[in-house]
């Protein structure tokens, strides 16, 4: 058997079998839950109810402009700019009269900000206000015409397709969004995670002095390989496990759903492949089921799971190699541990900042050159696979991976087997540089 | 027939040579003393000797063949200064582990792992984890990993450090035995008397160079300054010597005398009993090995510390 694989196989089953395995196995993803739940409720959170009191010179605007679920107008006679707050208002619009040849002067006055939405919101429901008031005036358009209008137009059906020649694929934005933004997250969870995992074990074998033992029957490379990859498998693992649980859980969920609405929404999904828009009379439930499937085929997801496990698999090694080698250069204080790691913890932070913009401009210059790059390119390819991406580009981004991570095995590799066994002296990258390039 | 040849090799790290020139020989079931000062280069000779350094220049031939640590290492067995074990690996599991690490397959390491747990009584420690032992425990179970696999050169860097006497004694015994049985043992320590009662031969490192190689009964003869202790009674003064010896110490109703060049014990004897003496013993004073070590290494005669007694 080789020793590579013992090392290996001791890596890996002394982690899986602890009990931290498979309590964070089971947590992670309910952290993860936890934590998109969190930002949607803070977002929903965020539309925060306003009074706002009119002081409108006009007298017309209290026909216009209307109050919804997040802005009430008050137009009370009475109210002003002192009194506004004990009236119950957050803030106080003032309108001028409004003159043909002038441009006029809103002005808003508030004591505590309704934030940027909000305003921004305001302002579009004066526009709207100032539009109709213009066309019911200037047009002779009666009011009931104007509000089928509104209503006609907003009302609307839209959905893109992915152009692939003689096919299209229904694409749904949001949801790539979403994908490629968690997949990115958790490329850059787990490289941090593992990373620090490599990094520890081999501070551990180093202190430990077991290292001396092992590099006397094993080479040093044989040591560190078997360490990456062991954990590496860990990782491997823990992901699979995520995939049965998620499956799992989507076939229970599934198993809930009554047999009835069940064929209705295999009747939707009939008639629009049919592609007669008129369905058939069908439940709610059906209607949100469908909803949700059809979105969930949109992704294709084959591609997405194939592509997170090479770039996981690829940064992982990438990084942990780095990791390692860390790891072996310094002796028991963490704080130096702290300081050598930053030069490695940076790319990936920024690798995390870049994916996030990326995400939004998937095939800008950005987004491109950052997929390409092995620092950057498993948080930031992942941020683009949803949306699409090029064969070539994706080919190449995996390539230039592979490159990397050989590169730094192989540099890792050469400081690894100095700093295994040098005690005492503090470390620095200067140091670790000659061990990597002198003998 | 040597084990081990060790020529000229040499390593050098960044600024300082570690080891400079050093060679010896080593015979097939002897106890061998690797000795010298910290900072002297024991531990870089013997990271060579193990295949985890490799020499600059020169060359290491074991068994009558050039050194090669990955088909080689199966036949050693280290154990370094440190200490060195998984804490929170199961005692039984990580003896599995070491031995297969070896080159022992799954079955061969649990047969021997059983056999040396039940020489050293540690059966029922198979399920503890390291970070439970006490540091005399790990020390046996760190021996018992360097063996067994039947290597045929140990080394061992300081084995006795940390024990007490009774499993010192264990152990001490379990070297000898191995010897008998034809592996040969590198033994690195500070301590002086255990080597002067273990080994056949020791080499003195210093500053990475060998500065001493012999048997410990050569060394010591090739030490000795022709000092003498002499029990009397019978006169009261002891004698001045005139040109035979010169008296450097003395306590109650002895001397230790240092014999003139050109001189024998005859003669010393002779004159004492001219002098009207009742010679009661005689002995030679031969330098222990941790004098000449001390001389050595520090550059200071023997005759001085023998005045200080």
């Amino acid at each position: 058997m080789s020793k590579t694989w013992l090392i290996m196989r001791r890596e890996y089953l002394t982690r899986v079998r602890r009990r931290t395995f498979l309590l964070s196995t089971f947590m992670l993803p309910v952290v993860i839950v936890l934590f998109i739940a969190g930002s949607i409720l803070l977002a929903l959170q965020g539309k925060s109810r306003h009074r706002v009191a009119v002081v409108d010179a006009n007298g017309y605007f209290s026909k216009y402009l209307k109050s919804d679920s997040t802005i009430t107008f008050d137009f009370s006679p009475g109210l002003d700019t002192a009194n506004y707050e004990q009236k119950g208002c957050n803030a106080v619009l003032i309108i001028p009269a409004i003159r043909e040849d002038q441009r006029p002067a809103y002005r808003l006055k508030y004591k505590k900000q309704l934030g940027f939405a909000a305003e921004e919101d305001l302002k579009e429901k004066l526009r709207t206000a100032i539009t109709d008031r213009m066309i019911l005036e200037k047009t002779g358009v009666n009011r009931s015409r104007l509000d089928s209008i509104r209503s006609a137009s907003s009302d609307m059906d839209f959905s893109s397709f992915e152009d692939l020649g003689r096919q299209a694929r229904a694409s749904n934005q949001g949801f790539s969004y979403a994908i490629g933004y968690v997949s990115g997250f958790l490329i850059y969870l787990l490289t941090f995670i593992y990373g620090a995992m490599v990094m520890r074990g081999v501070m551990e074998e180093k202190t430990n002095r077991i290292a001396e033992v092992v590099v006397s029957s094993v080479k040093p490379f044989q040591l560190m390989m078997g360490k990456i990859t062991g954990i590496g498998a860990v990782g491997l693992t823990q992901f699979l496990l995520w995939i049965v649980l998620i499956g799992g859980l989507a076939i229970v969920a599934q198993g809930f759903i009554p047999h009835d609405t069940w064929q209705q929404v295999q009747q939707i999904q009939q008639a629009n492949a049919m592609g007669n828009g008129s369905t058939a009379k069908v439940g709610d439930a059906a209607e949100k089921i469908y909803a949700i499937k059809s979105t969930v085929d949109t992704a294709n997801w084959w591609l997405i799971l194939g592509c997170f496990l090479f770039y996981f698999i690829g940064g992982y090694l990438f990084y942990s190699a780095l990791f390692a080698a860390v790891g072996s250069a310094v002796n028991e204080d963490p704080q130096e541990a702290q300081s050598l790691m930053l030069p490695i913890t940076m790319p990936v932070v920024f690798s995390f900042i870049i994916m996030s913009v990326a995400v939004q401009d998937t095939s800008g210059a950005l987004a491109v050159w950052a997929s390409m790059i092995p620092f950057s390119s498993p948080i930031v390819m992942m941020a683009r696979i949803p949306f699409g991406v090029p064969a070539w580009q994706l080919g190449l981004s995996m390539l230039f991976l592979v490159l990397g991570f050989v590169f730094t095995v192989w540099l890792a590799g050469k400081i690894y087997r100095t700093g295994i066994l040098m005690y005492g002296k503090k470390a620095s990258w200067k140091i670790m540089w000659k061990w990597a390039f002198h003998k | 027939m040597n084990i081990l040849e060790v020529n000229e090799i040499q390593k050098s790290f960044a600024t300082q040579k570690a080891v400079d020139g050093v060679s010896f020989r080593l015979e097939r079931g002897s106890i061998f003393g690797l000795l010298g000062p910290n900072g002297a280069g024991k531990t870089t000779l013997i990271r060579m000797i193990t295949g985890i350094f490799y020499p600059d220049e020169g060359n290491i031939v074991f068994e009558g063949q050039p050194f090669r640590a990955e088909r080689d290492s199966v036949r050693i067995g280290y154990m370094p200064e440190e200490r060195g074990l998984y804490k929170r690996m199961k005692i039984g599991e990580q003896a599995l582990y070491l031995a297969q690490l070896k080159g022992l397959s799954s079955q061969q390491a649990m047969q021997k792992v059983k056999e040396w747990f039940i020489k050293f009584e540690m059966q029922t420690w198979w399920n503890k984890k390291v970070e439970d032992l006490s540091k005399g425990m790990s020390q046996k179970l760190q021996f018992v990993t360097t063996v067994l696999h039947e290597p045929k050169l140990i080394i061992l860097d300081e084995p006795f450090s940390g024990l007490d006497p009774v499993n010192s004694n264990l152990i001490k015994d379990e070297i000898y035995r191995l010897a008998r049985n034809g592996a040969s043992i590198v033994f690195s320590t500070h301590r002086m008397e255990q080597v002067e009662e273990i080994c056949d031969h020791i080499i003195l490192m210093n500053k990475g160079r060998k500065i001493l190689d012999g048997t410990v009964g050569g060394v010591k003869q090739q030490f000795k300054e022709n000092l003498f202790r002499i029990g009397f009674s019978g006169i009261s003064d002891p004698p001045d010597g005139s040109g035979v010896f010169e008296v450097v110490g003395r306590s109650d109703g002895q001397v230790v005398v240092k014999i003139s060049d050109g001189h024998r014990p005859n003669d010393v004897l002779r004159y004492f009993i001219d002098q009207g003496a009742e010679i009661n013993s005689f002995t030679e004073l031969l330098p222990s090995l941790n004098d000449i070590f001390i001389r050595l290494v520090e550059g200071t005669p023997l005759a001085r510390r023998f005045q200080k007694n």
